[in-house]
């Protein structure tokens, strides 16, 4: 081998929250990997708001703790406040959001990729991907070094020809004070992968010793013990509050005197940005109607005085930013330490990629994350475990690795992005997922991790935990339906007492259950004596999912055969090299959009814009003359 | 053709032939309201060709290759003969700008209908294909140019048996339809989207969720998805007719008073109680609203095998029926099986008729007696002198009650019962054509869906079931409408909840 010539199975570009999880997975499968970044001190940062998850990215997290990956995990360990979201409603929406000590999360997350066997991590700037016979070979440094490869992760984040604009200036950068990827794009362009620009800005950030916490409320984390991982005992810790302040119509002049220097206006930004993470001068003019924004100020971690200013995001020049935070109450003297800025990069359109994450075009290589037009670390993180898991399949010679919509929010993830495409940075809510009472961040575990077991990522320990619960579930949710409740006087008083109808003649107890106004706790009190000492015996996490259950019966059970209803069209598989501008009968419009795309299945068809019911028929009659049906092999539910 | 084959053909959840060759079609289509034009029109690769085979343009410059929209003058002319068949205009579009997206080419036909069958009979000599009936809708919807809602109701205007029901075909193709779904689908989301804001953004700035109003906004479009249903009734009437059974024990001329109402003979008349064994059906246009028939046999028992079946056949027809029309003989007179037969009728959908008035001498007189005796006369106006409340049709009659004196020989009293049958018929129904309407049972059968969903989010707002199940209800009534015309939820809803919350970190 030459000098400065290494050999990979999986080399992983860049050291954000997609890489890890991409260079963790394929390493644990057993691969040799490299993890390549820019800047070895700077792995898993957080370039923006020190939190992870929140109502659908908290789902998220959970699943990839379900299948294996870190991101989770390493938010224990670095929280430093934790809450649960949505507890007012249902099940299905609540989700965990973590404060996180920045710091502390990327040293964590170094430690864990340094202890991992197969992997190497090596720092440079992959300048350039040697492509030949539409397959990748290796990637080149910037340096000279050539590491040669059978599959790779594009995970380069904000990083490809990244501009950073602060007001009137911008100057190359992947973001403030790093430098960008200037060479890569080319290579990726030569090699027949389009891209295209986005932009992300985030707010400035101030001396935690300079606030005035009197003049805003306090928000403090949950003070029972919580966790993201299924597998960890969750610990109490001393936990750091966060303040609320909101800006006024002071605040508001402040800006609007200072719009015609925003790069809005001025357009030296031209990506696109998200929708849902409007600068304080978007919001402004898309709500002048608005008195005050809520701007919530957030430690950034344990050993620095930084806060974050969430709400305040802001290309505006440092000197106006300056007075927007004077102008908002609590942050009058507030000294403004870091400036807020945009960023505008290079994505890779994603409708470009499989299911399994891996370009269409270029064989062997796989991308994740904010490369391709998303945003949020649990976004890239999601993405970054499948990518990993697909190169490291790809390169043992296996068949790729994808989620159904139905089984997690991973699913839905990646089956809009390479299906619909995007046109602002993406971010999941929960409200992109058809089947929410399903997908919820309680049964992660249940739904997944047997397919992590699969895949090596999770141990059998691991997965006994789960099997135990599960089994635990299905006895206690028999033993409810045997169970009766007399109508007799001491069950209809407790019944009266909890606001329900009273008993006519007896009834199971699970059915009892499914009365809104009925909990676990008071059906033990309702069930005859002898009962009473099994059924009290449930384990807390097996009650709350005997709840969750008898809560959503009905939904669910619809959802369920919906579900069914859909496996046909979701397994039905079309060849990768099908014809579609032979088939008579498809608009021109179809035509053009699935053979761009090239659907998986007829299922994944169904949902490209553009492509009608009448097309989705044409195509199903044909796959079925032609016998060109496949079953693809696909994972199946952990419940059903 | 029928419209009840007509119409799933277009259905797209239903597989249509996947891919037909791609010939070229003729057929004509006389335009709506036209008058004495008829068009032959040619859709396919072909058309051109095929039609410059026979029309001959005025103008000496031929078609430019490019050329659409444009319309020529000249004449028709058999190739092989070289004999003029008729003179008109030659209208061009080429694909993609015309109807099916296809090439299409018109041929405006002057000389009537036995010029357009000529023309029609040439285009087919000459390698056209003659087009199945909806066939050109069904590769505009296949081509994409059109939507499903309006590809049925094209279906529907293929099958329209009235000029009411055509004009309402015509006004959902126009998309009064998909705009009157569409709006009530905007204002579920606009509803939906509040609620998915306080969940995926609940630790943001969204205010509260004032259920008391969610819940009186979703009854109004709970009762707007009412007020579409109840055209339902509408539709399906007018594209396939009210079904009127003509009931009545045997030989009271129900088949008679048939053959009146169509003005044609149609079901066998005779004199032997009992001819009538089956039920006969035809389509009648009454005051523009199609009413179908059904002409039943006698109902009384009988030995004879056969007319015991028609006999059941005649109880199905009533139990289908939209209308009943009761028939009694005014000259044979009526009996207890008369009055046991009115007394399980709705008064709403009935029409009392006393035929043979031509046998009798005062029709009137006996109608009252007739009605006294079926105890349809109102009970306060019996102590008034008896028949002075006898009008023409006017007889004060038990709430709902209409009765009529015809012969189906003469045609006597005839026009009255129209009357009273179009009366009755759009009793409840505003048969309001401006108004869109749900003619197609695949809508119908969606939007009951939806109002069904709202009705479920409305008791779970009331009972606060909690945000997600509400919004599972929502999304699926929004989905149900979005089936009609195909409109996904997911980006309509973030569009909805950017545009009406200021969100975002
Ligand atoms: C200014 C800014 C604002 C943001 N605002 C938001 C927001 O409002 N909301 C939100 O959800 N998210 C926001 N984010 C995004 C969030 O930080 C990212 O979504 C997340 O970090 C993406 O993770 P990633 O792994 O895809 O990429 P990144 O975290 O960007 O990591 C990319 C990695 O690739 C390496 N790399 C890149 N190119 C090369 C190369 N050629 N060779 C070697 N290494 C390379 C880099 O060194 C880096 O380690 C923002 C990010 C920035 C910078
Ligand atoms: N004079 C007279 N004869 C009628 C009238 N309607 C029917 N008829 C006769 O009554 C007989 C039975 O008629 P038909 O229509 O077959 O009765 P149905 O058995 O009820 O269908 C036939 O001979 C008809 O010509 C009518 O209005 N006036
Ligand atoms: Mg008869």
């Amino acid at each position: 081998m030459p000098r400065g010539e290494w050999t990979y199975d999986v080399v992983v570009v860049g050291g954000g929250h997609a890489g890890c999880e991409a260079a963790l997975a394929a390493a644990r499968m057993g691969c040799r990997t490299a993890m390549v970044t820019l800047h070895l001190d700077n792995i898993a940062l957080m370039p923006c708001n020190p939190a992870i998850g929140g109502v659908g990215k908290g789902q998220l997290t959970r699943e990839i703790d379900a299948l294996g990956g870190e991101q989770g995990r390493n938010a224990d360990r670095a929280f430093i406040q934790l809450k649960m979201l949505n507890t007012s409603k249902g099940p299905a929406v609540r989700a965990l959001r973590a404060q996180a000590d920045k710091r502390l999360y990327e040293d964590w997350m170094k430690v864990v990729l340094s202890r991992t066997p197969n992997l190497d991590l090596l720092q440079g700037e992959v300048a350039s991907l040697d492509v030949s016979r539409e397959t990748i070979r290796s990637v080149r440094l910037a340096d000279g070094r050539c590491v040669r490869c059978r599959a790779a992760v594009l995970a380069t984040g904000t990083f490809l020809r990244g501009k950073v604009v602060v007001g009137d200036r911008s100057y190359p950068a992947g973001r403030v004070g790093e430098l960008p990827a200037r060479r890569l794009s080319a290579s990726l362009l030569a090699a027949g992968i389009e891209l295209d620009r986005f932009q992300s800005a985030t707010p400035p950030r101030v001396d935690g010793a300079t606030i005035d916490a009197d003049r805003m409320v306090v928000q403090q984390g949950d003070s029972q013990p919580l966790s993201f991982s299924h597998w960890r005992v969750p610990a109490l810790r001393r936990q750091v509050p966060c303040y609320l302040t909101h800006t006024t119509p002071v605040t508001h002049e402040v800006v609007s005197a200072h719009l015609h220097l925003s790069p809005l206006k001025s357009g030296s930004v031209s990506g696109k940005g998200p929708r849902y993470c409007p600068s304080i001068d978007r919001k402004l003019i898309n709500f002048p109607e608005k008195e005050r924004h809520p701007v919530f100020v957030e430690p950034e971690g344990v050993t620095t005085r930084e806060m974050y200013l969430q709400g305040l995001t802001t290309s505006l020049p440092v000197f106006v930013q300056e007075k927007i935070i004077h102008a908002t109450p609590g942050l009058e003297k507030a000294r403004l330490i870091r400036p807020g800025y945009a960023v505008e990069y290079d994505y890779l359109p994603p409708q470009q990629l499989t299911l399994g994450l891996e370009s269409k075009t270029v064989k062997g290589l796989f991308s994740a994350g904010q490369v391709n037009g998303t945003s949020g670390y649990e976004e890239a993180a999601a993405q970054g475990l499948v990518a990993g898991i697909n190169a490291a399949l790809y390169a043992q010679d296996e068949p790729p690795f994808f989620l159904r919509r139905d089984q997690a929010y991973i699913g839905v993830l990646i089956d809009d992005l390479v299906t619909k495409g995007v046109d602002e940075p993406y971010r999941m809510f929960t409200s992109r997922a058809e089947y929410r009472l399903l997908l919820r961040h309680d049964n992660a575990a249940e739904r997944l991790s047997h397919l992590g077991h699969k895949l090596g990522l999770i141990s059998a320990e691991q997965l006994v935990i789960v099997e135990k619960k599960q089994q635990g579930l299905a006895e206690f949710t028999d033993l409810l339906d045997t169970v009766q409740v007399r109508a007799c006087e001491d069950s209809n008083r407790v019944l009266e007492e909890l606001g329900t109808m009273p008993l006519e003649e007896s009834q199971s107890a699970a059915k009892l259950l499914r009365r809104p106004q009925v909990t676990y706790e008071d059906v033990i009190r309702l069930v005859g004596s002898s009962d009473r000492e099994r059924i009290s015996q449930a384990p807390p996490e097996v009650v709350e999912q005997l709840e969750i259950q008898a809560r959503y019966e009905g939904y669910i059970r619809r959802q369920m055969s919906e579900i069914r209803h859909q496996r046909a069209t979701e397994t039905l598989g079309i060849p990768a090299d099908f014809d579609y501008w032979s088939l008579q009968g498809l608009t021109y419009e179809a035509k053009d959009k699935m053979s761009r795309i090239r659907p998986a299945t007829l299922g994944q068809a169904s949902r490209v814009p553009g492509v009608s019911p009448a097309d989705v028929s044409v195509l199903l009659i044909h796959l079925h003359r032609s016998q060109l049906q496949r079953s693809v092999e696909m994972p199946e539910m952990s419940f059903e | 053709m029928d419209a009840k084959q007509m119409t799933p053909s277009l259905v797209a959840s239903e597989p249509v032939s996947p891919s037909w060759p791609e010939d070229t079609i003729v057929a004509i289509s006389t335009a709506i309201g036209a008058g004495a034009i008829g068009i032959v029109r040619l859709s396919g690769p072909d058309a051109i060709p095929l039609a410059g085979a026979v029309f001959r343009p005025q103008r000496s410059a031929p078609l430019g290759a490019e050329e659409t929209y444009s319309l020529l003058y000249g004449h028709v002319v058999d190739p092989d003969t070289s004999e003029m068949i008729d003179e008109g205009l030659m209208a061009v579009m080429r694909k993609p700008r015309s109807y099916t997206r296809e090439d299409v080419v018109e041929l405006h036909c002057h000389g009537g209908v036995a010029a357009q069958r000529a023309v029609l009979r040439l285009l087919i000599r000459s390698g056209a294909r003659s087009a199945e009936p909806g066939e050109f809708t069904r590769r505009a919807f296949h081509n994409g140019r059109i939507d499903l809602a309006q590809a049925e109701s094209v279906a529907a205007i293929v099958a329209a048996r009235s000029t009411a029901a055509l004009r309402a075909s015509v006004r959902q193709l126009n998309g009064g339809l998909s705009e009157r779904l569409q709006a009530t689908r905007r204002c579920l989301i606009g509803l939906l989207a509040q609620i998915e804001a306080t969940v995926d953004f609940s630790d943001e700035d969204v205010e509260e969720l004032d259920w008391e109003s969610l819940g009186g906004q979703l009854s109004s479009v709970e009762s707007d998805l009412g007020r579409l249903l109840d055209t339902a009734f509408v539709g399906r009437a007018l594209s396939q007719g009210v079904r009127t059974a003509i009931v009545g024990k045997p030989n009271v001329g129900k088949s008679s008073l048939l053959n009146a109402l169509l003005m044609r003979e149609r079901a066998i008349v005779s004199d032997i109680p009992g001819t009538t064994r089956d039920t006969v059906e035809e389509l009648v246009e009454i005051g523009g609203i199609p009413i179908q028939l059904v002409d039943t046999a006698g109902l009384r028992s009988s030995g004879d095998h056969v007319e015991r079946l028609g006999v059941s056949r005649s109880v199905e027809a009533m139990e289908q029926a939209d209308l009943i029309l009761v028939v009694v003989d005014l000259a044979a007179g009526w009996d207890e099986a008369d009055r046991r037969l009115l007394s399980g009728l709705d008064p709403r959908r009935s029409i009392v008729i006393g035929n043979k008035a031509d046998l009798v001498e005062d029709a009137q007189a006996l109608l009252c007696d007739l009605a006294e005796c079926l105890g349809l006369l109102s009970r306060e106006r019996l102590n008034d002198e008896h028949g002075k409340a006898c009008g023409k049709t006017g007889l004060s009659l038990e709430a709902g009650w209409r009765i009529v004196a015809v012969s189906a020989l003469t045609g006597h009293g005839l026009e009255d019962l129209r009357l009273l049958i179009q009366e009755t018929a759009a009793e409840g129904h505003e048969f309001c054509l401006d108004e869109p309407i749900l003619a197609n049972e695949r809508h119908r059968a969606l939007v009951q869906e939806s109002f069904e969903w709202t009705g479920s989010a409305i008791a779970g707002v009331a009972r606060r079931a909690g945000e997600e199940l509400v919004c599972e209800d929502l999304r699926s009534a929004v989905g149900a409408l979005g089936r009609i015309t195909g409109e996904e939820l997911t980006p309509d809803l973030l569009d909805e909840i950017f545009s009406r919350f200021c969100l975002g970190k």
